[in-house]
């Protein structure tokens, strides 16, 4: 249990920085960065408190929201992803999804792929929708959107396997 | 009551969710009316001091282009000032006031944002050095935007790559006026609206600030014109502006203190009061 609650802490804020100092400034094509500190909030265990982590990710966007100026997008994509959550566990591996024992970090399967896709894709529409509320922009952000959620994507897929714990 | 609790008690989640949504939400319009919100920027102690201390490793990398362009600086004030007539006359005295109008603080960028649409630059310098909302930003090249918030050791610029930015500029040549804005596409470009049909407008001519505000001094250069369109809704001028400077790589700035902003301000505040 406690050691659970220092593993979410010490994620809670590697992953923080490493978006702060490394991934907020890869800048690829001039204007793509990927968001892995939504990793958080996905490997997140199942069977976790929701309140902690509805907390959690408000702290979370919270903070980026802080280091990049945002106001309150990153907060608000991150509680949005943190809520639904378990509405897209059910839609990716079933209802009876906090029987089974979901492990996120381990070999990806479409199961876990999909439900990885789901959230990139929920938590970067509301971030980008958000950030910039002007219509005129609709295929700017659309674009971006899709870009981004794409090299989120891949990133957390490495992460996830950089990270996996070995087989025991 | 008892129904009033379990219910609270029974969608405690949906009401937190719903609770937070709408702070994050109120922080997120806030930001996007002119600046109000206070807390969540990187001019607090905490972002500032993480951005400080990774910059101080990352100036290391460009420490070659920094000395350059000080120097290629350096040379350009030395060339004016042995090509003025007359050396003593050098620190300029207002004739009524005896000091000079602008102050100049020099200041250091710990943290550079182009990527989104609403840019910001975070400062190491603050209230302490003597740094306001709405002073100007230059450095050696150019513009580099307008200070928003302050704290007592850092402040946030809005750079001129940020869609809410209007900085009033003109033709260098002809002084025809218009608002400097930025469309959110290129890091290299900034487009200037607004310019009359009368005025003559030719690929290469230099845009500088505009003598109309107390924000920036006149003749600050800015860019050179690029594209000239004509808007279809209102029938002027949108130029498309090269800037002189390379916005994705910012070193020291320069920060202009107009000593007059507060009584101009103030002066302007009752006229509107008057009316």
């Amino acid at each position: 249990m406690n050691s659970a609650l220092l593993g979410n802490i010490a994620r809670f804020i590697l992953l923080l920085f490493a978006q702060v100092l490394i991934f907020n400034r890869i800048d690829l094509f001039g204007f793509i960065n990927p968001f892995p500190y939504i990793l958080f909030v996905i490997l997140f265990p199942v069977n976790g408190n929701k309140t902690g982590l509805l907390a959690a990710s408000f702290f979370l966007g919270l903070l980026m929201d802080m280091f990049c100026n945002s106001g309150g997008v990153h907060a608000a994509a991150c509680i949005t992803l943190a809520y639904f959550r378990p509405a897209i566990f059910k839609f990716s591996f079933g209802l009876s999804y906090e029987y089974q024992t979901v492990k996120l970090n381990d070999v990806i399967t479409p199961e876990r792929f999909s439900f990885l896709l789901i959230a990139v894709v929920l938590h970067h529409s509301i971030l980008f929708l958000l950030e910039v509320f002007k219509l005129s922009f609709l295929w700017e952000i659309l674009w971006r959107t899709f870009l981004s959620t794409i090299f989120t994507l891949i990133t957390c897929i490495i992460i996830i396997y950089i990270i996996k714990p070995s087989k025991r | 009551m008892q129904q009033i609790v379990n219910f609270i008690l029974k969608n405690s989640n949906r009401l937190l969710f719903l609770l937070l949504l709408v702070i994050s939400l109120s922080l997120t319009i806030q930001s996007h009316s002119y600046h109000k919100s206070k807390v969540i920027s990187s001019a607090n102690f905490f972002t500032g001091g993480i951005y400080e201390r990774v910059n101080n490793i990352n100036e290391y990398f460009n420490l070659k282009s920094q000395n350059e362009e000080l120097a290629m600086e350096n040379a350009r004030l030395k060339s004016l000032l042995f090509n003025q007539k007359d050396t003593t006359k050098l620190p300029e005295i207002d004739s009524i006031k005896g000091v000079k109008k602008t102050d100049i603080i020099v200041s250091k960028v710990i943290h550079n944002s182009y990527s989104v649409f609403e840019n910001y630059l975070t400062i190491n310098n603050g209230s302490a050095s003597g740094i306001k909302r709405n002073m100007g930003v230059i450095n050696s090249a150019g513009i580099v935007g307008i200070v928003d918030k302050t704290s007592k050791n850092y402040a946030t610029i809005i750079s001129i790559l940020n869609v809410k930015s209007q900085i009033n500029a003109k033709i260098k040549k002809s002084n025809h006026f218009g608002s400097l804005v930025w469309n959110g596409k290129s890091t290299g470009f900034v487009q200037l609206i607004d310019v009359p049909r009368l005025a003559g407008v030719r690929k290469g001519d230099t845009i500088v600030t505009g003598g109309q505000s107390i924000i920036f001094p006149e003749n600050i250069g800015i860019g050179t014109i690029d594209k000239v369109y004509i808007d279809d809704v209102t029938n002027y001028y949108t130029l498309d502006i090269k800037l002189f400077n390379d916005m994705t790589n910012l070193g020291h700035v320069y920060i202009i203190k107009n000593k007059d902003a507060d009584e101009i301000t103030k002066l302007e505040n009752q006229n509107k009061k008057d009316e």
